[in-house]
């Protein structure tokens, strides 16, 4: 379980890659720097994706978790 | 000192058949999602993908393509009516993984500035004209594309 508050809810289920990234990217730039974006996706490649998108665009992936076919990611707005 | 790591995609588009189309669009909205600068440059039958109204409807041909998820033996796929029957089938299998439609990648990589290049020669070799293809396109030669690839950019043909 990650003990964070996420300031908005996005549910990108039933899309298959690229979309989670892409809506994610779209998501996380009306967002304010410091707040925290929850993202529920079903591509098990999301997993690695997630990482590496914010590997790539220096935005600070906080965890995930996995449960019942549904990846959650909690991703910070840090610049 | 952190890593130097690239900020450009280059992508050249050379084929008209639906499945060698996704590559191309697919890795374009992904790197634009990555905050990096792509480019498409679209030439010979990579153009087919820019014709009005052809982006849904381009055909996955089973001949000489051993790799299909039911293969067809190439002397049944050269009937007629095979290379609908195979697309028809793809396009069945996208639907149930969920998977974009070209027509909505395209209009995603547009709203993220994907830069879409028409190749100007292979226009003129295969007689295509500006108003056969969609709205929203650059057209440009070799070095058009090279100049854009030129700044440190990872380059992928398909």
């Amino acid at each position: 379980m990650i003990d964070v508050t996420p300031n908005q809810t996005a549910d990108f289920s039933g899309l298959a890659c690229p979309m989670p990234i892409i809506k994610t990217k779209k998501a996380i730039d009306a967002m304010a720097v410091g707040e925290v974006l929850k993202m529920i996706s079903t591509d098990p490649g999301s997993v690695s994706d997630v990482q590496a998108w914010a590997n790539k665009t220096g935005q600070e992936l906080l965890g995930h978790e996995e449960s019942g076919g549904k990846y959650v990611f909690y991703i910070k707005k840090v610049k | 000192m952190p890593e130097e790591t690239s900020k450009r995609l280059a992508i050249i588009a050379l084929h008209g058949t639906m499945d060698l189309a996704y590559p191309p669009f697919i890795l374009a909205t992904a790197a634009a999602a990555l905050d990096m600068e792509v480019a498409i440059f679209f030439t010979f039958y990579g153009l087919e993908i820019l014709k009005k109204g052809k982006i849904d409807k381009l055909k996955v041909p089973p001949i000489a393509n051993p790799a299909m998820p039911v293969p067809m033996p190439n002397i049944l796929g050269m009937l007629p009516g095979m290379t609908s029957m195979a697309t028809m089938m793809m396009n069945k299998w996208m639907k149930k993984a969920k998977v974009s439609k070209l027509s909505e990648l395209l209009a995603m990589a547009k709203e993220m500035n994907v830069r879409l290049i028409a190749c100007q020669m292979t226009m003129d070799v295969m007689g295509i004209k500006k108003e056969d293809l969609i709205d929203g396109l650059e057209f440009g030669g070799a070095a058009t594309f090279l100049e854009f690839a030129s700044h440190n950019a990872v380059t992928l043909t398909f």
